[in-house]
């Protein structure tokens, strides 16, 4: 049981690890890529703004009372905090911290 | 993006809990570090001091233990958009409560909920998890994860159990629907299974969150709603800090005995309660908080008072300028 349970959290490591650096690879042919930042490329910035105050709304309201807005790079670290803690996408971190770092 | 700087942020806050009549004073603080570290990295950890005093049965003065716990301790690594991998001591992600509101500064009602401890509150391990969008209206989430016994220290218990859980987020409708799953590997070898809801509508100031879950300790359910009264034409400066909240919240006994019922947290017979509270934010991270509740009980009916406040802190840890 236990061999079998180790073996399948190591195959889904392996796996999305691996997907994902293919995803990364493929960034400049215009498929998906993990790192950049994915919706600079689908919205202007006042589309962003709008869709960024959006998400915010939408995330962080669902849990407690939105916050006031912190400096550019304190929100970086409670954003990254919240990816994890509330996982939240990567398109809905990358807009509710644009939309927060204005 | 910017570079995120460290962050040593939390909560802390006191109250006044009175239980059929017995007054119990509570001073907690709660610190949490975020350690950001590359692009990829975050060490995040989340400790809890909290003292619980009271007087002694013939009289005298208050006194009581002081807690002390480590709620977590990890390493994150965000491999890609659709997985995070994190190690070391974590919030088990059984429910929503336990990982998203049980911060004295989010949670709308001081009181925890009857079926909290039905599933491990920290594990020890290895967990994956990611959110990433399901297709243009739903976004889905999920979390499995592995964790070691650990009986070491008193203060970083774990059993050795696997789990997970899996949600679906609706952007438009704001409508979260999930579905947890835990397994014990050791002694009883048992099973637990539960369910969550949120809502936070788009239309008022109202969010509602609930949690359905089961085990051979019990099962039980609870569902709670928070409105700011930010609509009401009156006092408009007044109401627009003010919340009412309320839960109503049922437990049913399992096949363990009231005495290891109660050694866990759980009520030692069938139990049903209703709690109001009225919340006022004196700003965005301080809230003065009040509530009264009613608890039905075959061991006994009782009433619930509590009064306090909550205070949640955010300190830079570096410079916070622009790079």
């Amino acid at each position: 049981m236990k061999t079998r349970i180790l073996g399948l959290v190591a195959a889904l490591v392996l796996g999305s690890l691996i997907y994902g650096s293919q995803a990364r690879a493929a960034g400049p042919s215009g498929k998906k890529d993990a790192t950049a930042p994915v919706v600079a490329h689908s919205y202007d910035a006042d589309a962003m703004r709008v869709q960024g105050e959006e998400r915010y709304r939408a995330n962080c309201g669902r849990c407690h009372a939105a916050p006031q807005k912190f400096p550019p790079r304190m929100m970086a670290t409670v954003l990254r905090h919240m990816r994890v803690r509330a996982t939240i996408t990567d398109e809905d971190m990358r807009l509710v911290l644009f939309y927060m770092s204005q | 993006m910017e570079k995120p700087v460290p962050i040593l942020t939390g909560s802390a806050g006191t109250f006044s809990f009175v239980t059929a009549g017995q007054q119990q004073l509570n001073a907690q603080i709660n610190p949490v570090l975020l350690l950001p570290l590359g692009d990829h990295w975050l060490v995040e950890s989340r400790a809890e001091f909290q003292g619980a005093f009271q007087r002694p049965p013939g009289g005298g003065p208050y006194a009581g233990p002081v807690g002390k716990n480590l709620d977590y301790l990890e390493a994150d690594y965000i491999a890609n958009p659709y997985l995070t991998v994190t190690m070391g001591r974590f919030l088990t992600p059984f429910g929503i409560f336990n990982e998203r509101l049980y911060p004295i500064w989010i949670r709308s009602l001081q009181q925890d909920p009857l079926i909290l401890p039905l599933s491990a509150g920290s594990s020890d391990g290895m967990m994956l998890r990611g959110g990433f969008p399901a297709n243009a209206s739903a976004n889905f989430t999920y979390a499995v994860y592995v964790s070691a016994v650990s009986t070491s220290h008193n203060n970083l218990q774990s059993q050795r159990n696997v789990g997970g859980r899996m949600s679906f987020f609706l952007p438009g409708p704001r409508i979260e629907i999930g579905a947890s799953w835990q397994k014990l590997l050791q002694d009883t070898r048992t099973n637990a299974f539960g369910f969550h809801f949120a809502w936070l509508s788009s239309r008022l100031p109202l969010n509602v969150h609930s949690e359905y879950a089961r085990s051979n300790q019990g099962s039980g359910y609870w569902i709670d709603g928070a409105y700011r009264l930010s609509q009401l034409t009156f006092w408009r400066k007044a109401m627009r800090h003010t919340e009412i909240a309320g839960r109503a919240e049922q437990f049913f006994s399992g096949s363990i005995t009231p005495d290891e019922a109660l050694a866990i947290g759980l009520s030692p017979a069938n139990t049903r309660e209703g709690e109001f509270g009225l919340n006022y934010y004196l700003h965005d991270g301080v809230k003065v908080v009040g509530s009264y509740g009613r608890q039905f009980s075959s061991a006994g009916n009782q009433n619930l008072w509590s009064l306090g406040i909550a205070y949640r802190f955010l300190i830079p840890l570096g410079r916070v300028g622009a790079q």
